[in-house]
């Protein structure tokens, strides 16, 4: 217990391009992706500029709901703090780059987004 | 982090004691938190069990640190802080945390108030009892047709079985009834054995069997000189089920003023107990059972409408074993298997004589009454399988007159065989619809004389048919003639 996380991290991320969802409680990232009970769905276009985005309601907080809604709408990165290694590993698998241990209000993690200097485990401001 | 000028414990010992250092050699983990709900603190056994450090978590809101599947429905500190008392005791809930290493792990998540020598509030103590160890339960078979300590596969009880976990997982008030013997207290049991509040305490309270005075005391407590003989104060069942369940049974029995006070208890969670001027707040769940027909009651004026319905926000209702099909024949094996296994017995089954008795008496009593044939059977018999002599004696020839047999005036089934001993609980409908009813309103002296009579009716009837022919007339009425010859005797009609 030496280190923050045991994990072995990226240390070096290339900034996020294309579509990201964020798990949201409230205002800010939800402790657990599957207690999320909104999504925040942006894509970020090559340029680092956000060209759309919008914000579902989850009828339920569910982490396979939210797995069906990451693959329909195409998400290639998902910003969350708490996820079971058997949802990591599944988005893993898929392809999806997943971003968790984020701490943070949902503007400070957008803006981190949009900055590129968004990483996992970070902890930004809002909360 | 691990400063040596730490905070200091003093006034315990002779010299003062590192708190940092007595709070890390505790193996319970545990946090402490601000009142903003930042943490303040982590012992090692804390940042072992969510797989973060202390200098990560601190100052972290604690949901993103415990990331406990309460943090965003159902805090226990939103429990903590509604207390309108600071010195509220601590508040206890199951629930699971995804710890840093994204390992899913169930805890037993217990928080209370600190408070500061002025009574006002400084923050809050987390503990997160690791359940990974604690829980064989999980792994443990069930019956294999039933619930919890509950048998059975019929419809209505596999209905019961599919929406009990659901129903467990809330903290909503549970109302069961049921008749007597059809295992209302098993199903308290089963609900609070599968709900997160199964660490907690399952305190039951008959309400029907203290008298009003006594029973308040016992349910709401006392304060010392309440009254006279209070020598002390008494907590109650209520603060004794904290963090648990309350099983109120026989309900109906509640009097009206203990009404109130329940009612009372529902829509706030405080009680108040005898003498004392301030409410105390409890976090119990409130399960009630009984066999009376509440609206009954209700439309009489001696149950409170109100109450029924803060109770009877979820109903199960056990129905009687004459209406659960093949689940007679499912207990009366189970017992069977169950008592010559306790008593030591070679017994392996019921001769077919004898389980069709069984199976054709109505059981009044319900499974308790099977169960106690079933004990009665397997002390009595010294062979490998029980038969007619070995069942107790009145089902065999008091049944009708015990369990009120066929009331609707029908007489035993045209199948009985001739001659048998079973011929008498063979007049015993067992699920003839209408038997219940009566069976529920039926008083004593009253039910017997209009059975005796009916009875005394049916045998001169089959008589007249039969022109007097005894004979005939026993096989008409399904019985051996020395049945109706002593029935005859017994009513006065053999003059």
């Amino acid at each position: 217990m030496s280190d923050a996380t045991p994990r072995n991290r990226a240390t070096k991320e290339p900034p996020v391009r294309g579509n990201v969802l964020v798990a949201l409680h409230r205002d800010a990232v939800a402790p657990r992706f599957d207690r999320a009970t909104e999504a925040w769905l942006g894509r970020i276009d090559g340029e680092g500029g956000l060209a759309r985005s919008r914000t579902m309601v989850l009828a339920n907080a569910s982490a396979e709901e939210l797995c069906r809604i990451i693959l329909t709408e195409n998400v290639s990165t998902v910003v969350c703090c708490g996820i079971e290694q058997e949802f990591h590993d599944y988005l893993t698998w898929k392809r999806i780059t997943v971003l968790d241990g984020v701490v943070g209000g949902r503007d400070a993690i957008i803006g981190a987004l949009l900055a590129g200097t968004l990483k996992a485990d970070a902890v930004l401001g809002g909360v | 982090m691990a400063s040596e000028l730490g905070p200091l414990l003093q006034g315990l010992f002779d010299r003062p004691v590192a708190a940092r250092t007595l709070l890390d050699r505790i193996p319970l983990p545990l946090a402490l938190v601000s009142a903003e709900r930042r943490v303040v603190f982590l012992n090692q056994a804390a940042c072992a069990l969510t797989a973060m450090s202390r200098e990560r978590a601190l100052n972290l809101p604690c949901r993103y640190v415990f990331r406990c599947s309460l943090c965003t429905v159902g805090c226990p500190l939103d429990v903590v802080d509604k207390s309108p008392s600071a010195a509220v005791a601590p508040v206890a809930r199951e629930a699971d945390i995804v710890n840093a290493d994204r390992a899913r792990i169930p805890v037993r998540v217990t928080c209370g108030a600190l408070t500061g020598a002025d009574g006002s509030r400084v923050g809050y103590f987390e503990t997160l009892e690791d359940l990974r160890l604690f829980r064989p339960s999980e792994a443990r078979p069930e019956w294999p047709q039933g619930f919890g300590d509950m048998l059975g596969h019929s419809p209505e009880m596999e209905r019961v079985f599919r929406l009990l976990p659901g129903i467990a997982q809330t903290d909503s008030s549970v109302l069961v009834t049921g008749e007597t013997g059809t295992g209302k207290d098993l199903l308290a049991e089963a609900v609070h054995n599968a709900s997160n509040r199964a660490k907690g305490p399952f305190v039951k309270v008959n309400c029907g069997a203290l008298p009003e005075s006594l029973l308040e005391s016992e349910l709401f407590g006392h304060q010392k000189g309440a009254f006279t003989g209070a020598s002390e104060n008494k907590p109650g069942r209520f603060r004794l089920a904290h963090n648990g369940t309350l099983f109120l049974t026989e309900v109906g029995d509640l009097p009206l003023p203990l009404q109130v006070k329940l009612l009372t208890f529902l829509d706030d969670k405080i009680i108040h107990p005898l003498g004392s001027t301030r409410g105390v707040h409890v976090d119990v769940r409130i399960i009630a059972a009984t066999h009376r027909d509440l609206r009954g009651m209700v439309r009489e004026g001696r149950f409170r409408e109100d109450l029924l319905y803060r109770l009877n926000v979820v109903r199960f209702h056990l129905p009687p074993l004459r209406e659960r099909g093949d689940d007679v024949a499912l207990f009366l094996a189970h017992y069977l298997k169950v008592y010559a296994g306790m008593f030591g017995k070679r017994i392996s089954g019921f001769t077919p004589a004898a389980e069709r008795a069984l199976l054709d008496h109505a059981y009044p009593g319900n499974v308790r009454e099977l169960r106690n044939i079933v004990e009665y059977c397997v002390n009595v018999c010294q062979d490998t399988h029980v038969d007619l002599p070995h069942l107790p004696r009145y089902l065999l020839e008091e049944g009708v007159e015990t369990h009120g047999g066929p009331r609707d005036g029908r007489p035993g089934r045209s199948t009985a065989p001739a001659g048998g001993r079973v011929d008498a609980p063979r007049a015993v409908s067992r699920a003839t619809p209408g038997v219940r009813a009566t069976d529920t309103h039926a008083a004593g002296a009253g039910v017997d004389g209009t059975w005796a009579d009916a009875e005394r009716r049916l045998i001169m009837e089959a008589l007249l048919r039969a022109r007097g022919r005894r004979g005939a007339a026993a096989a008409e009425l399904g019985w051996a003639r020395t049945t109706l010859w002593r029935k005859m005797r017994q009513y006065g009609l053999d003059q």
